[in-house]
Formats: C-alpha cells, sequence, structure tokens
C-alpha cells in the first residue's frame, strides 16, 4: 500500500525524549482533547498551540522511551501526520504505527532537518526531503504489512474490517498503561 | 542451532525451526493481560475474542477507583468479564499490579509468550518467559485474534559472577547496568552465569520489570533451579524451560562482578547513563520516599523497609509510603507484622495499586520536592510537579534515606 506523500513543518526533538513528556500522568485523567494541550507541556511550554496540521515531529535516538500510553492518539488530535526519528523505541514505535500514525526511523536527520524547516515525507520510501535545498535521506523501510496498517488508517480499523467490532464502532481502546 | 533464549521462545511460539536478530514473526500468544485503564475510556466491547482461556484481566493502575471514569472503567471490565466468561479476574479485592499478579498466580511460565499494553510486562521475563508490554491496540488485537507479530532485536548478554552481597539488590544491580552502560534500545537483554545462583527471584524481577527503563524490547532470565522451585508453587506442571546455546550469537557480552557491587542511585530524569554508587551521589535533602510499584512493592521489599524502620522514625518533615505489589503482598506484610512496624515508624502503608508510581491518583509530589523512590521510573514529572526532582534506589536504601531525611548509603545506619 502506498502512503500519499506528506508535506510540513518540522518540529525538531533531542534524545530520549520519554512519553511522560508528552503524555503526562495528570492528563490521562483527560479527555484527548485536552490532554493533547499538555503534549511537550514542559519541555517546549505553548508547543501543542504553535503546532500546525500536517506538521511532523523529528526527534533523536531512542524516541518515546517509557510508557505504553497512546501518545500518537494526542499528536493526531493536534494534527501531526508522521513521527521521524533516529531510532525509536520499539513499543512507542508500535503504538503510533497501530494508531495510523507513521513512524519512520532516519538516522542523521537531527543533523539535517532543522526545527521550522518545511519537510517532505515519503512513508513508504522511508525518505525525508528538506524543501528548501532538495537534500533527501533515506531511512529504513517498514515491512509492507506495517505499511498496510498505516495505510488502513491503524489496527483498530483493521479489526473492524475483520469483523472484531461492532458494526459502527471505530472506537479505539484507552490509554494503555503507566 | 544458535539461538538466544528469546529466539528460542520465538521460534516455538511461530513455529520455525530458527529465528534470528532481524526476523519478523508471527506468534501465537499464550498469555495477554488487559488493565484496569484500558476499559476507562473509549472502551469498545468486541464481538468475539480469541480465547478466554488466555486472557486475564486485572485491576490494578487506579484502584479503588478514584475518578468516575475509572468506575465507570471497572463497570464495563465486569461486564465484559462476565460476558466472555474470563475465569482469570482480579477484581478490587484479589487485585494486585499487574506483573505482581502475573507473577503469583503462575500467569507467566518459562518458554511461554506473555503480552499486556503495560511497557512494564517485561517483568515476567525472570520467569523465562518471553514477554513485553506492546499498547494498548495491539494488545485488543492480540485478544481478539491471539496473535501477535515481533520483530527480532539483537540480544545483549550479561553474564553474572561471583555472589550478591546482601545490601546489593536487584535494583543496585539493575543500576549499575543502567549507569554504565546506558540504554539498550531495540535490544533484548540475557541474563546467565554462575552467579546468577545469589540472585533471588524477587531481585530478579525488579530487575526484568526495570529492563524497559534502559528501552529493551525483552529482558530475560534462564530457568535455574531457584526459578523452577518458585514456579513449582505458582505454577501447574506445564514447565518446559528454554536454555540459551553455547554458542548463540550476542550483539555484546558484559560480565558483571557481584561481589564487588555496592548499593546504587539514579539521578533525577533517567537511569541510562545517570546512576551512580550511592558513595558518589549528593546527600540531598528528601520530602518524600516511596517503596511500591511492580519493581519494589514485593513482600521481600517491605520486609525489608520494616527490618530498617523498626524501632526507628520516618525523619521529621518526610514522608514515606509504602505500597504492597498486590493484595496478598498486603496481607502477608500484615501477617508478617512489616505493617505494624512501618506504621509504628511513621511511614504511609497504602493499599495496593500503580498510586504513587505513576503520578496519577495519591502520592504526588509538588514543586521543588525532592522524593527518592523505589519505584520503575524517575522521569521528569512522573509523579507529580515536573519541578520536582526524583532519585531512584532501592527498598534499603530508600529506607535508610527516609530515616535520615536525606539520600544515605543505608550501610551506615546498619553499621
Ligand atoms: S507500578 Fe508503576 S511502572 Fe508498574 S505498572 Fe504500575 S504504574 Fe506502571
Amino acid at each position: 500500500m502506498t502512503i500519499e506523500l506528506l508535506e510540513g513543518s518540522a518540529w525538531v526533538f533531542g534524545d530520549s525524549i520519554d512519553t511522560d513528556n508528552m503524555y503526562p500522568g495528570f492528563a490521562m485523567k483527560l479527555s484527548m482533547e485536552e490532554a493533547a494541550k499538555h503534549v511537550f507541556y514542559d519541555l517546549r511550554p505553548g508547543w501543542s498551540e504553535a503546532v500546525q496540521p500536517g506538521d511532523i515531529v523529528v526527534a533523536g535516538r531512542n524516541f518515546g522511551i517509557g510508557s505504553s500510553r497512546p501518545v500518537a492518539q494526542l499528536f493526531k488530535q493536534l494534527g501531526v501526520v508522521a513521527l521521524v526519528a533516529e531510532e525509536f523505541n520499539s513499543l512507542f514505535f508500535r503504538n503510533s504505527i497501530n494508531f495510523g500514525l507513521p513512524a519512520v526511523t532516519i538516522p542523521g536527520v537531527t543533523a539535517t532537518v532543522g526545527d521550522g524547516d518545511r519537510v517532505r515525507l515519503d512513508v513508504s520510501a522511508a525518505s525525508i526531503e528538506r524543501v528548501a535545498d532538495a537534500q533527501t535521506l533515506e531511512g529504513v523501510k517498514l515491512p509492507d504489512f506495517v505499511l498496510d496498517i498505516v495505510g488502513q488508517g491503524g489496527l483498530m480499523a483493521k479489526l473492524a474490517g475483520d469483523g472484531y467490532l461492532p458494526a459502527g464502532v471505530a472506537g479505539t481502546p484507552s490509554r494503555g498503561g503507566s | 542451532m544458535s539461538m538466544t533464549i528469546i529466539e528460542k521462545i520465538l521460534a516455538r511460539g511461530s513455529g520455525l525451526e530458527q529465528v534470528e536478530a532481524g526476523d519478523v514473526v508471527v506468534c501465537d500468544v499464550d498469555m495477554t493481560v488487559l488493565i484496569d485503564l484500558q476499559f476507562a475510556t473509549m472502551w469498545a466491547e468486541p464481538t468475539r475474542i480469541a480465547d478466554p482461556e488466555r486472557l486475564a484481566v486485572v485491576m490494578d493502575h487506579a484502584v479503588p477507583a478514584p475518578s468516575v471514569q475509572d468506575a465507570d472503567g471497572g463497570v464495563r471490565a465486569r461486564a465484559f468479564v462476565r460476558r466472555f466468561g474470563i475465569e482469570r479476574f482480579f477484581d478490587v479485592g484479589r487485585h494486585g499490579i499487574c506483573h505482581q499478579v502475573v507473577a503469583e498466580n503462575g500467569l507467566a511460565r518459562p518458554g511461554e509468550i506473555l503480552t499486556c499494553t503495560d511497557s512494564h510486562t517485561c517483568a515476567a521475563g525472570a520467569y523465562n518467559t518471553a514477554a513485553r508490554g506492546l499498547g494498548p491496540v495491539e494488545v485488543y488485537s492480540i485478544m481478539c485474534t491471539g496473535k501477535t507479530w515481533f520483530q527480532v532485536a539483537p540480544t545483549i548478554r550479561y553474564d553474572l559472577a561471583g555472589t550478591k552481597p546482601e545490601v546489593v539488590s536487584g535494583k543496585d544491580i539493575f543500576l549499575h547496568m543502567a549507569g554504565t552502560y546506558g540504554d539498550a534500545t531495540n535490544h533484548n537483554i540475557e541474563f546467565g552465569g554462575a552467579g546468577l545462583a545469589s540472585v533471588p527471584m524477587n531481585d530478579r524481577r525488579t530487575i526484568a520489570t526495570q529492563g524497559a527503563e534502559v528501552s529493551a524490547d525483552f529482558t530475560t532470565f534462564p530457568a535455574d533451579e531457584l526459578c523452577l522451585s518458585f514456579l513449582k508453587d505458582h505454577t501447574g506442571d506445564r514447565l518446559e524451560p528454554v536454555e540459551a546455546d553455547a554458542d548463540a550469537i550476542y550483539a555484546a557480552r558484559r560480565e558483571i562482578e557481584l561481589s564487588a557491587l555496592e548499593p546504587w542511585v539514579a539521578r533525577p530524569g533517567s537511569v541510562a547513563e545517570n546512576a551512580l554508587p550511592v558513595s558518589q551521589v549528593e546527600r540531598r535533602k528528601v520530602d518524600q520516599c516511596f517503596i511500591g510499584s511492580c519493581a519494589n512493592g514485593q513482600l521481600e521489599d517491605l520486609r525489608i523497609a520494616a527490618a530498617v524502620l523498626r524501632g526507628r522514625r520516618v525523619a521529621p518533615g518526610v514522608r514515606l509510603i509504602v505500597t504492597p505489589a498486590s493484595q496478598a503482598v498486603y496481607a502477608d506484610a500484615v501477617r508478617a507484622g512489616y505493617v505494624g512496624a512501618l506504621a509504628d515508624a511513621g511511614a504511609i502503608v497504602t493499599n495496593s495499586t500503580c498510586g504513587a508510581c505513576f503520578g496519577y491518583h495519591m502520592g504526588l509530589l509538588g514543586a521543588g520536592e525532592v522524593c527518592i523512590t523505589a519505584s520503575t521510573r524517575n522521569f521528569k514529572g512522573r509523579m507529580g510537579s515536573p519541578d520536582a526532582e526524583i532519585y531512584m534506589a532501592s527498598p534499603f536504601t530508600v529506607a535508610a534515606s527516609a530515616v535520615a531525611g536525606e539520600i544515605v548509603d543505608p550501610r551506615e545506619l546498619v553499621a
């Protein structure tokens, strides 16, 4: 399955950004809309208001260490269309994919893409292009079945298609763990 | 054959002869655990599930319900359990932190695959189980289909040598690993070596639990005699342990001389490359001390806390919160007199729940406060205000620090 080319502004973060930075414990008591206002609440206060639909979050090594809290849902709530990192924590990676948010590993990305750069991301090819000068980096291609999950909008949509959910229920299960 | 423990278990689970790092495998899952939080928001009742025998539901993170949202989650969990005839339901009263409940009830067995949404599911690696957290959607999918996929990561092997000193616990061993070698992102961790015999099961559980803190995929131990005798008390007879092959391929091999270790402390924010021997850590004044969580709310942890506190007092101006990892641990600790000793010393012994560990519904920190915790995580903001500082250490070090009112080497207290 091919996923359409994404173009947006990059927000660049450092190494080992943990899930409590993106989905703090107190926000677990709030609705998704409210909780989304607290993404990076301490690391970059005001970010959730500045981020625009179509933007792409870029991070360094070990992105998303921590909980199974569905941070991807909050990013989607804010209109973020993809995550790119030098390296993902594997649980965080799986959560993103399963919520239908592309997560692409591209080594060297934080050295090339700067905060606020316009970038074009080809999820299927795992490549990112800095729009200003067409500099392109290649990353690690996702297996076809993973692209398929993302392309279908996440694993719940797939399960609904396979009849595991009652008709009309597109709900996504909850907040994961701590 | 040249496979690590994890490679062998994943080969077994996927019906393959051989798997190696880099392979993507689809496995049957032996046991899946759902937790209370999953029912508390946006729960969608499935039309069918793969196998009620391979499912457990544990009320743990927020019990008894601290909010209507959590209470409604309980209502949904109970309805789900009734509808699908799930016998392994650990409702409030027989509850505990899911990873403790898994251990106590023999839900983790050698050579099997265990999944749960929660990131500390790797705890069951102590029992020679391939266990890890996979997030709420993946676990929902496993509940429906009975299967999941793994990309097999390379494995880092730790060989333990020598004998563990009494004052050194699993937490210290782990903090030494994290402080010395940093994170293990997209790697598995495997333990072995003759020194393992001196590391009791509770300490192995602490270490396996904390694998998530160095971002490891699976953290597993072999099923040696100690492990098998623990399992005999908690499981049926279907034990098929898995050993690493002598020529298994590792991404790295590291040796830890246990007899040379001392208590370790992680400084606030993370554990990887951020932990030091206690003798090198600043003696910060502390406001709150916490002993609990899936890593260190075990009976042995409460025993250590009680031993330190007996005949002593929690320092003025300091709060010591002790949270048993399960109702069973709580009951055992009452019977053993630990709860009385702790309460007499001015500690607060709470109901079993995740509680203070994740800054959700009790024992939160205010701005400017300093905490030393024996729980799993010291991320900024983890236990409340992002302007609080969280140090991490063993129950022994935390209990001693509660008495001293500052971070201390616990050996000073017993000396
Ligand atoms: S005790 Fe802490 S780390 Fe363990 S499952 Fe609960 S919240 Fe997570």
